[in-house]
């Protein structure tokens, strides 16, 4: 009895690890393969970002950049300040996008450095600024915590 | 007047929480029957505080009394009277007091219903439920007090967000939370079994219902977020993998493990230092999910603007009771004996293969969102782990446990002949099949495993439905028998077979969206017509609209069916008046074999508007699916041997002494 009591743990073991094996596979390979990677359009120029490489740029809607009503395409462009890249997205833009205001864009660089955007990213929020595009303009100086977002883009 | 009242409630509901925190672990601890004795009445009044002072936080936004300063910031006087309401909890500081009122009364329920409980037990889980209360009553207090006066008080406020004010996102926030919360009882029983040393079917008895009540409300909850996503955000999406759902998704698995794993506790006595673990990771994934949502660490598409030094207050919290609790359990987990012997194939063998996938499906999911954390801690560098990730990891990990819902009910108790219950399955295979090359029919296009999806979920729906048969022995017996049987049925029995058959629901719903979805974006012109789904949507034009706190731009849309029936919808960019915040409504008119779903877009040229539509397949069954769980759930714990209590046996050896 004791020894089949041995075998029965042990076979649930076995099991138990088989399982966790696959599932550390299955995670492990997934994050090498799936995941993005966050730029501004500085960090795009100076990282040398391959085109094709799929992305989300993050800054701020330059003001006055927004193409918009020729067909279903709209065009705008993505700045930090110092460098821009144009954006170009099929779609409807999210109810809070607007020019001045943060954004996040995923999807592909283009071989001549535009952008071609599948997703853009909205926020529950207006005086919400994505995090990642708050930190990349407070590092450089642009913005800080608790002020109204650049260029006016806060209601109220 | 009002407020002030309310804030001296949430004080005193403190000093009540660290009572009944401290007197009865003290008294358990020395075996002094009085000073066990003050938990449950500690416990009501505790429930009762709070209570008054959430009553004093929604009549202060009812009456919009713009002095107090939460009021000010998140109501508006034109705010309909339902809106009013739910903005209460519309923001930071009013959903901690929801959360703690949930958790108060929760603690208040073990002191009411908890008299078959043994003394001893029941103190602690009352004190270590005060606990929780102690640290986040003392969290709104320090750092989030929903009280706060402005003087001079503001005339007019500055309204709730805009996307908020939506019926189903005015019950999800409480189905959640009571969801989260609820796990605190699974929580408090493992604390306080492991303190006393001791687990028996009694234990599981307790355990079992209060696990199934939380598990529910989560079920609610995350559908209702999802029905909400699904028509209020106008992205056609129903799931994201956002971290935000992701919190919310994960103790629902880990509570659904804990669903399967306490069963083996209470009918064969094994499986104990499993379930107590589970019972703790269940409600730290909550408190992680609480972290998570309120401290803004994740960026996520539900986030809200946040306060950093909240966020540390939470992860505190955090630390002290998970790492508290896993401490304790390390210390004393070996104390605690199981008894039942089971061979690898057998019901307990299927149950505990059901817990593992459940956890490592639940791991899975745990890497991909806090992964982003670490990385960005560890080497600064931003990155986002997206639903690509969570199919290729979270589906098929969990493939295997769907292919085994039919089986493992099938499996007798300790020892199973696991071919004998496959070959009684070949029915429900044969349909499984059917319905596969039908589905490959319906829709030609789309990936070749969609129509295995299909099958895979029609497999769980025929398994549920020949097991309910066979219980009913139909074949045999006869109508009459049948139906006395299934009248029969104990609720717990009903509870596995809806629960099941809302799983496989649901997988056909998955499958179907993913693989099958339909979308078009076009500009249109009024009189324009575009096709999907094998209907015809028709933009008849536009008409301004006035609501009670917007004004919106509507376009109108007739969609012709093939028959030649028509419906009309409409879609609406809205802008709220406060705040001049837009936001879309979406139209959908729902068929049987889908919806189909039109957002209307930015003008373009004189007349015209994009407009992107699309058609969601199945979509209804992923609604139906979860309301199924939900009804499992609750015929589950309507089960009449929960509350006849525990078993002779446990309850006379309840009364040895504890120490």
């Amino acid at each position: 009895m004791a020894l089949s009591r041995k075998r029965k743990r042990g076979a649930l073991i076995v099991g138990g690890l088989g399982i966790l094996g696959v599932a550390a596979g299955l995670v492990l390979y997934a994050l090498s393969d799936t995941i993005t990677f966050f730029y501004t359009p500085s960090d795009v120029v100076e990282k040398n970002v391959e085109p094709g490489t799929r992305m989300r740029l993050g800054g701020l809607v330059a003001d006055g950049s927004v193409i918009r009503g020729q067909g279903e395409e709209v065009g705008f462009t993505v700045t930090d300040t110092d460098r821009e890249i144009k954006v170009s997205y099929i779609g409807i833009l999210p109810d809070l996008f607007r020019e001045g205001q943060g954004v996040i864009a995923e999807g592909v660089l283009e071989p001549g450095g535009n952008f071609k955007a599948d997703t853009v990213l909205a926020k529950h929020d207006e005086n919400y600024m994505p995090r990642e595009v708050a930190d990349a303009l407070k590092a450089k100086g642009v913005w800080k915590d608790g002020q109204p977002v650049p260029q006016g883009g806060a209601v109220q | 007047m009002i407020p002030e009242i309310g804030q001296f409630a949430l004080i005193l509901a403190f000093a009540t929480a660290l009572y009944q925190f401290a007197v009865p672990l003290y008294g358990a601890w020395r075996g002094d029957q009085r000073l066990m004795a003050v938990a449950p009445p500690a416990a009501m009044l505790q429930v009762c505080l709070i209570a008054l002072a959430f009553g004093c936080l929604t009549w202060s936004y009812i009456t919009s009394d713009f002095s107090v300063e939460n009021v000010f910031m998140n109501s508006h006087s034109d705010k309909p009277l339902i809106y009013k309401i739910s903005g209460v909890w519309g923001n930071h500081e009013g959903s901690m007091v929801l959360w703690v009122l949930i958790l108060a009364i929760f603690g208040s329920a073990v002191a009411m219903f908890g008299g078959n409980l043994p003394p001893s037990l029941k103190a602690r889980v009352i004190a270590v439920q005060g606990s929780i209360s102690v640290a986040f009553l003392l969290f709104i207090l320090l750092t989030s007090n929903p009280f706060n006066r402005l003087d001079p008080a503001p005339i007019e406020g500055r309204g709730l967000n805009p996307i908020l004010q939506d019926p189903a996102l005015a019950i999800h926030p409480p189905m959640l939370y009571a969801g989260y919360v609820g796990l605190s009882i699974a929580f408090s029983f493992a604390v306080a079994a492991l303190i006393e040393g001791k687990v028996d079917a009694a234990w599981a008895r307790w355990v079992r219902p209060w696990t199934l009540a939380a598990w529910m409300f989560l079920t609610v909850g995350i559908a209702l977020g999802s029905w909400w996503a699904y028509y209020e955000l106008g992205w056609g999406g129903w799931w994201f993998w956002d971290p935000v759902e992701n919190a919310s998704f994960m103790p629902w698995l880990i509570a659904a493990a804990l669903l399967h794993s306490a069963i083996v506790v209470e009918k064969r006595n094994a499986l104990k230092v499993w379930t107590i673990l589970l019972a703790i990771l269940a409600f730290s994934l909550s408190l992680l999910g609480t972290f998570l949502v309120r401290s803004g660490v994740l960026t996520s598409v539900h986030s809200f603007a946040v306060d950093p030094a909240r966020g540390v207050f939470v992860l505190g919290i955090l630390c002290v009771f998970i790492g508290g609790a896993l401490t304790l359990y390390a210390w004393r987990a070996p104390v605690i004996k199981s008894s039942g012997l089971f061979a690898p194939i057998s019901r307990e063998g299927a149950l505990v293969v059901n817990n593992l996938i459940l956890t490592a499906s639940c791991a899975a999911v745990f890497i991909g969102t806090l992964y982003p954390l670490a990385l960005e801690a560890v080497t600064g560098e931003k990155i986002s782990v997206g639903p690509p990730y969570f199919n290729l990891t979270f589906g098929p990990l969990i493939l295997p446990l769907l292919l085994l819902v039919p089986l493992g009910p099938l499996l007798s108790w300790k020892r199973a002949d696991i071919w004998a219950a496959t070959q009684r399955l070949w029915v429900a295979a044969a349909i499984a099949i059917v319905f596969a090359i039908a589905a490959a029919a319906w829709q030609s296009r789309g990936p070749w495993l969609a129509p295995v999806g299909v099958a895979l979920g029609v497999w769980i729906v025929a398994g549920a439905v020949y097991e309910l048969l066979s219980r009913s022995n139909l074949r045999k017996a006869g109508a009459a028998v049948a139906w006395a049987r299934i009248k029969g049925m104990p609720g717990a029995t009903w509870g596995m077979l809806l629960a099941h058959a809302g799983v496989g629901v649901m997988v056909i719903g998955i499958v179907a969206i993913t693989a099958w979805k339909q979308e078009v974006v076009t500009v249109l012109k009024p009189g324009d017509a575009m096709q999907i789904g094998g209907r015809i949507v028709t933009f008849t034009g536009e008409s301004p609209v006035t609501g009670p706190n917007y004004s919106a731009e509507r376009g109108n849309f007739r969609i012709t069916a093939s028959s030649g029936a028509t419906a009309d919808v409409w879609s609406e960019k809205r802008v709220f008046k406060p705040s001049n915040q837009p936001t879309t409504e979406v139209g959908i008119q729902p068929y049987l074999d889908g919806d189909v779903y039109v957002v209307i877009g930015d003008r373009a040229g004189d007349t015209g508007r994009t407009v992107r539509a699309y058609f969601h397949p199945l979509v209804w069954m992923i609604w139906l699916g979860a309301a199924l769980m939900f009804m499992g759930g609750l015929a589950s714990i309507a089960d009449r041997r929960y509350r006849v209590g525990a078993p002779k046996k446990s309850s006379a050896a309840a009364v040895q002494p504890a120490e």
